[in-house]
């Protein structure tokens, strides 16, 4: 082989190796990495598993947020109006969060389906609807309707 | 009168801008002079225009007149003036004009500089920026006009600032940001001159080069303002957080950092012709790609701001046709191109060539990351989140090598580089590298990985050093002569190299020593983090010009000796009524003490996030020292001599 041809041979399988490496460990990295966003109704007809990581959506219930006397532990329900999911978080809640606001936790269900969460999420804005709750308020309000 | 005025010169500007993208381009054709030369006041006038309505918009901010429906919705007369000035950009529809104006900026600046680029590139160069320019200012004023009024209902009062923007650091980021974005555009109108007049040689990149290191610059700026801006007022105490609108300004520096090196190996070596075109071309997507994300909404952010799906459609639009177009136009172009210097595997620019691999690598991890939800949700497959450890998994692996091609890089030679020469220069850095992990280790206990990548840190912190100083020599006499004889462009990248090193080993240590603890506390409560002991003393109501705060006081001891009092506060602002965290921070070259005030929890018990950060810093420090490499490179003497001397 010409030697020029075999340093650009060499040349440009290096690059592929280097790339097909890369691109096998992104794409694992983010198989690992996938949060799978579940509405509470998802989660009482059973379809998110236990034991993963995992993001709920929904409505603060009214009445329903129950602080610990010594901890900052918290307990509070959300809903899309069709089901609740009991959430159990234990730190700071962020600023917009409120009974009645929109918010998204991310975390692990338990075997009682209760969300332990390690991180609640509530936007910056309040007249901000995150898509995932808005559409998930949408696909329970359909179900009510045609049942 | 005065909108309507603002209103109409940015209907005026779309015109000229119209014009602009079109007359040059005949004159090209044609090889008519008077035609193509036109492009620079077409170029100028247009950005008088934009410059106008800006005013326009500015000071009906300033001066209150809430009868513009945009005014009214971020603004408010109670806003402090520096406030209402920066609302100006604080949404959707004045953040595009400022975008646009920068744009324009930009091309003036271009039309101005370029007396010496040959008359037809100049001419193609600002037709493409005016291209750009129209279809942004049709974007703004089809879907998106800030001068819209509530005539004859005009509301009393506005609805204020989202009280997150009103910060200096907010005032001085997007503009910043949309420098370094925007400025790309410079980099693709030469490469797509460069393809369409079919004169790909090296000229261009020379012509590039200075543009893209200054937008580069600018836009590490402006990444680096947000990250300081996120880190202070979110209340978090994180500095970075894989948030798509973060990502959108990321992709873009990651290709640019590409497309600078790419550049230099085209102007000086004339090889990778045809990769650093379409890198160019890959860069400003990434910047449009990045303003699609943020602008359309259809990504779930922490800084999703309500937003309007149709404006996405239209600006997927826009995306499409420079995308699409510049792509056909390379793929026309590009086969034509040769390079015609053949290079060795150990020499630089074999290591500019594995820079550019890992760079776009990276770049394309975050738009993997960022995009997936969007094809998941696209797919109806299911509705995701992609989580930080996806791409902090990928950074740690595939940004270590980098750092040691950023580290050996400098050294190599053009073409060839003697093994045994680079590997004497490379050893002594080493073993100081060594030493200097053995003593930190000593100090603290560390991971493996942050172990090595510490080690790598220290190593091209002390190469580049070592580097500078051979080249001085050993005499001391000359030694200021010769350090002033070395070009400004070899200074930029020293000193941006440095900075890289300084960021990363802030990043390191803020993510591995980080102290964090949530706490539940009452008066006179005392906990106790990194030796730092943090005494509640409890929080009194205070009155601010919009809103009303609760402000705790917290005293800070270390040996028992009082070091700092901080005062986080928990903010209403009357107008939105909406809650505010502010965090308050005891800043240090070494370490960060950062209080954040959480809820009240019953009567003078409060949620507290107390954090303690090493060498947080310098993940900003050294952003600042890249900065201010970039624009030293650009300002290398070499691209004024010989743009002078192509005349």
């Amino acid at each position: 082989m010409h030697p020029v041809r075999k340093k650009r041979l060499i040349t440009i399988s290096a690059i592929l190796v280097i790339i097909g490496a890369a691109v096998g460990l992104m794409l694992y990295a983010l198989q690992q990495n996938i949060n799978l966003f579940y509405s509470p109704s998802q989660i009482a007809e059973g379809e998110a598993p236990d034991n993963v990581m995992l993001r709920v959506g929904g409505m603060v219930v009214e009445n329903s947020v129950k602080r610990d006397s010594q901890t900052l532990a918290v307990q509070f329900e959300v809903t899309d109006f069709a089901h609740k999911v009991t959430i159990q978080y234990k730190g700071i809640l962020p600023d917009l969060f409120r009974e009645g606001q929109g918010i998204v936790a991310q975390g692990k269900l338990n075997q009682d389906n209760v969300l332990i969460a390690q991180e609640v999420l509530a936007k910056h804005d309040e007249k901000y609807m995150p898509p995932e709750i808005a559409e998930a308020l949408d696909k329970a309000k359909q179900k009510t309707e045609s049942n | 009168m005065l909108p309507e005025i603002g209103h109409f010169s940015l209907i005026l500007s779309l015109f000229f801008a119209a014009a602009l993208s079109i007359v040059p381009i005949l004159g090209y054709v044609k090889k008519h002079k008077v035609l193509m030369a036109y492009s620079v006041p077409l170029t100028h006038v247009t950005s008088i225009l934009v410059l106008l309505s800006f005013i326009v918009l500015a000071y009906s901010f300033v001066t209150d007149d809430f009868s513009i429906l945009y005014v009214s919705q971020h603004s408010n007369s109670l806003l402090p003036t520096p406030f209402k000035f920066s609302a100006v950009w604080g949404g959707h529809e004045g953040s595009l004009l400022l975008w646009v104006l920068i744009l324009c900026g930009w091309a003036s600046s271009v039309a101005y500089k370029g007396k010496t680029l040959p008359q037809d590139i100049r001419a193609l160069v600002l037709a493409t920026l005016g291209l750009v320019t129209t279809g942004f200012l049709s974007f703004l004023l089809f879907t998106s006009s800030p001068f819209i009024r509530l005539l004859p209902d005009t509301p009393v009062e506005g609805a204020d600032l989202n009280p997150l923007l009103q910060d200096i650091g907010l005032i001085i980021h997007p503009p910043m940001l949309y420098m370094g974005y925007v400025g790309f555009s410079v980099a693709f109108a030469f490469a797509i001159a460069a393809l369409i007049s079919g004169n790909l040689n090296s000229s261009w990149a020379r012509w590039a080069r200075p543009w893209t290191s200054v937008s580069w610059a600018f836009l590490t700026l402006g990444i680096g303002l947000g990250s300081w801006w996120a880190y202070y007022e979110l209340g978090w105490g994180g500095w970075w957080f894989w948030d798509p609108v973060e990502n959108a300004s990321f992709m873009p520096w990651l290709a640019g950092t590409a497309l600078i090196h790419s550049l230099a190996v085209t102007e000086k070596r004339g090889v990778f012709k045809s990769w650093t075109v379409l890198l160019a071309i890959f860069t400003f997507s990434l910047s449009l790609l990045g303003t699609f994300l943020v602008r359309s909404g259809v990504l779930t952010s922490v800084h999703a701001f309500a937003a309007d799906p149709t404006r996405g459609v239209f600006i997927l639009a826009l995306l499409f046709l420079f995308v699409g177009g510049s792509l056909i136009l390379y793929a026309m172009r590009a086969a034509d191109v040769k390079s015609e210097v053949s290079f060795g595997v150990t020499g630089r620019e074999a290591g500019l060539l594995l820079n550019n691999i890992v760079l776009v690598t990276l770049a394309l991890t975050v738009l993997i990351g960022t995009l997936s939800p969007l094809i998941y949700k696209a797919l109806d497959i299911a509705t995701i989140s992609v989580g930080a450890p996806y791409f902090n998994f990928v950074f740690s692996l595939i940004g270590l090598p980098l750092m040691i091609i950023m580290a050996v890089g400098p050294l190599l030679r053009w073409n060839r580089t003697k093994l045994d020469t680079l590997i004497k220069q490379l050893l002594l850095p080493l073993v100081l590298a060594a030493v200097l992990t053995g003593i930190t280790l000593i100090w603290q206990k560390f991971e493996w990985i942050t172990l090595v990548s510490l080690f790598v840190a220290y190593w091209v912190l002390l190469l580049t050093l070592i580097d500078w100083m051979a080249k001085l020599g050993s005499s001391s006499s000359e030694w200021w002569a010769k350090a002033r004889k070395l070009p400004r462009n070899y200074y930029g990248m020293l000193i941006a190299h440095l900075g890289m090193a300084v960021s990363l080993v802030g990043i390191l240590f803020v993510s591995v020593q980080s102290q964090e603890e949530m706490v539940r506390m009452s008066q006179n409560d005392s906990v106790t983090l990194s030796g730092y002991e943090f005494v509640f003393k409890g929080v009194s109501k205070v009155q601010g010009p919009n809103y009303v705060s609760d402000m705790a006081t917290i005293s800070i001891f270390e040996e028992g000796r009082q070091i700092a009092t901080l005062y986080p506060e928990k903010r209403i602002y009357k107008a939105r009524t909406q809650m505010m965290t502010e965090a308050s921070i005891d800043a240090g070259l070494f370490r960060d003490l950062y209080i954040s005030l959480g809820e009240q929890l019953e009567g003078d018990t409060w949620g507290l996030r107390v954090h303690v950060k090493p060498f947080v810093r310098w993940i900003w420090l050294g952003g600042i020292l890249m900065t201010f490499g970039g624009l030293l490179s650009a300002l290398d003497k070499r691209y004024r001599k010989v743009a002078g001397a192509r005349i």
